[in-house]
């Protein structure tokens, strides 16, 4: 059966790795008895069992921790954290442990992990809203994954569960396509378009470190990574009826980052807009920006923006939310900006 | 102590001994500048990472802390190549790429030193959650300080054990000082062992300076890791002679102190245990500070005559293929 939600997709390409390799673990808080707090391993424990399928105590150090002691002895483990938030509670084991072992100990291993994390603002107040892709592109020895469709997903978590380097593996809650228990954000993929496009059951891998052109335009470039494409996508249908053609470059992993798609792409239209849902500042677009200012500023016909989250802790009343956040309007804005003649 | 021979006990000697005449010939070695970066040295603790590594296998693991020269050494890493890890050569056991406080060899269960206070006691779980998971009866023994033993890694690393039965032994040497502080200034209870209660596993002290009594309490933590019956928290009760790092002068504690641990050395006390209750000849003894002297006058050979990494060589360690 092919996945319609990034749920399912998730799942299928946990089990598909599973059965493949039993060296695939997995750990976290409630992802077991409970299938997780976003359902991504629903099933699990009853089909792989205890031994495969780990609850643990809510302990971050220790999740990452035992998830790299593990991986530097034979396993491949694949560690939940709840939110990408809580992943500063595991800072020193992701950053100074994970990114550096391999490299502080002259190749004599390597560290096959992934940790899963959701990201995104939900209306869930400062502290569970977060898109912290930054915090880990920005020290080297990890990859980062922000996968934005059902495709992408499966295709994205199979080769990092076989990568054998730590990956940290992003996800938006609103692209899931199932809410937590109790949660009241929804689910948008029911009002997603084509673009959100379906994982099919048959096995496949996308390589890490490989953009997609999820819109082919003419006249500006869309740089967008995770539930942001969407965003993108739609302004890309409001901008279009004014006669303004967007290319909408889906790099899907921040580290290794797609350089060369994202600078064909400025090539042909000359004009570059950046989306992320973190803030802006040292962020994903500032480094698209700087690469597109490095390495194809001659190909640039006008001033690049970035489109990208207040500098703000993401506060709690919906409408502060909303003001904080990229949307679609502000997308469509940033795009009519810069095709002004 | 029925469980050791006169050859275990003679081994326990040239452990101990390796590592002390390593780390003064680091600290000379430092002082003429023929050596980069820093430092933390071990002397005065050997009795432990002798102790506890001699009850281990060669495909049992451990971590290790900053203070990390002697688990390698007791673990079986060969001294030339730690050695000429000291001096950042291509041919140290990690190819010159992490130095003093990240020695690792993996080819005898030496998974790393560790620059960050705790950051090596979750690791051990993770090993010894995947020797679990595999069933090869491997356990993993993470050593860490008194100065850990504050950490959340700690109770996170212990908890986790325990809740979970893992194959772990947790070696807490408490050498009294956290860096400058000692450790009742910073923790609150006289025996870091008796933490072990909150986890519900066994927390046992012992003489860090006695091999024999440190072997002891690691044989009965080992068998009980590898029959199943979960984790074990022993604090060895020690001292480091030198400074925290490289040639740190300690205004923290007296030279009265220092004299008093220095009465119970375990190089200059085991040898007399050793004849008493082993029948160790001295022609024995002197054979092994021959032969120990001898290793490290051929590692620095080694190392010294070992080429530097070409500057780009670290650009092959950063990702995995």
């Amino acid at each position: 059966m092919e996945s319609t939600r990034i749920v399912q997709a998730l799942r299928q390409a946990l089990i598909e790795e599973m059965d493949r390799d039993e060296n695939v673990v997995l750990l976290g808080e409630d992802i077991g008895v409970f299938n997780g707090s976003y359902r991504v391993t629903e099933g699990l424990l009853d089909k792989y069992g205890e031994k495969r399928v780990k609850d643990t105590p809510i302990s971050e150090i220790s999740i990452t921790g035992a998830a790299i002691g593990a991986a530097m002895t034979g396993l491949r483990p694949v560690a939940e954290i709840q939110f990408n938030d809580f992943m500063g509670c595991a800072m020193d084991q992701i950053c100074n442990q994970a990114a550096k072992i391999r490299l502080m100990m002259g190749g004599q291993v390597s560290v096959p992990m992934v940790i899963r994390a959701p990201y995104g603002a939900t209306g869930r107040a400062a502290q569970h809203s977060q898109s912290l892709e930054a915090w880990f592109a920005h020290i080297p020895g990890l990859k980062v994954v922000m996968p934005s469709t059902p495709y992408d997903a499966k295709g994205l978590l199979k080769m990092s569960i076989r990568d054998n380097n730590p990956v940290i593996f992003l996800e938006h809650k609103l692209l899931y396509g199932a809410t937590s228990p109790g949660g009241k954000a929804k689910s948008v993929v029911d009002d997603l378009d084509q673009t959100f496009r379906p994982a099919p059951e048959e096995e496949y891998m996308i390589e890490l470190g490989k953009g997609d052109v999820k819109r082919q335009g003419e006249d500006v470039t869309v740089v967008a990574v995770g539930y942001m494409v969407h965003r993108a996508v739609q302004a890309a249908k409001i901008v279009a009826e004014e006669g303004i053609e967007c290319e909408i470059i889906d790099p899907r992993t921040i580290v290794p980052l797609d350089k060369e798609i994202i600078l064909n792409s400025v090539k042909k239209t000359g004009r570059l807009v950046i989306v992320t849902e973190s803030a802006g500042c040292c962020g994903f677009a500032a480094e698209v920006a700087a690469v597109a200012v490095e390495e194809g500023l001659f190909d640039l016909d006008a001033p690049v923006k970035r489109v990208c989250a207040k500098e703000s802790p993401i506060p709690f009343a919906p409408c502060c939310e909303a003001d904080v956040l990229p949307d679609t309007e502000k997308i469509v804005k940033a795009v009519k900006e810069i095709c002004r003649k | 102590m029925s469980s050791v021979d006169k050859s275990t006990a003679l081994e326990l000697y040239q452990t101990m001994l390796m590592i002390r005449r390593f780390e003064e010939k680091l600290f000379y070695l430092f002082s003429t500048r023929a050596m980069p970066g820093s430092m933390h040295q071990y002397n005065g603790e050997e009795a432990v990472a002798a102790g506890v590594c001699s009850c281990l296998n060669r495909s049992d693991y451990i971590t290790s802390t900053h203070r990390g020269h002697g688990h390698c050494i007791a673990k079986g890493a060969d001294v030339r190549n730690i050695m000429a890890e000291m001096f950042a050569k291509s041919t140290g056991c990690c190819k010159g790429m992490g130095g003093s406080m990240h020695i690792a060899d993996f080819g005898v269960g030496m998974l790393g030193a560790n620059g960050i206070v705790g950051g090596g006691l979750p690791h051990a779980v993770g090993a010894a959650w995947s020797s679990q998971y595999r069933g090869t009866q491997q356990v993993a023994v993470a050593f860490f300080g008194d100065g850990a033993s504050n950490e959340g890694s700690f109770h996170e690393s212990l908890n986790l054990a325990a809740v979970w039965k893992l194959p772990a032994i947790f070696v807490c040497e408490n050498n009294l000082y956290g860096f400058s502080t000692y450790y009742r200034r910073s923790t609150p209870i006289e025996n870091i062992a008796d933490r072990a209660a909150a986890y519900g596993i066994p927390g046992i002290v012992v003489d860090g300076m006695d091999v024999l009594a440190v072997r002891g309490a690691a044989r009965e933590a080992v068998e009980r890791a590898r029959r199943g019956g979960g984790p074990t928290l022993i604090e060895c009760k020690t001292y480091r002679y030198m400074g925290h790092s490289r040639f740190e002068k300690p205004c923290y504690r007296t030279e009265e102190e220092v004299r008093q641990w220095k009465e119970r050395d375990p190089i200059i006390c085991f040898p007399e245990v050793l004849k008493e209750q082993f029948s160790v000849t001295e022609e024995e003894l002197k054979q092994t500070e021959i032969f120990v002297e001898k290793e490290i006058e051929d590692a620095v050979r080694f190392a010294e005559q070992s080429p530097d990494p070409k500057p780009e060589d670290y650009k092959k360690y950063i990702f995995a293929e």
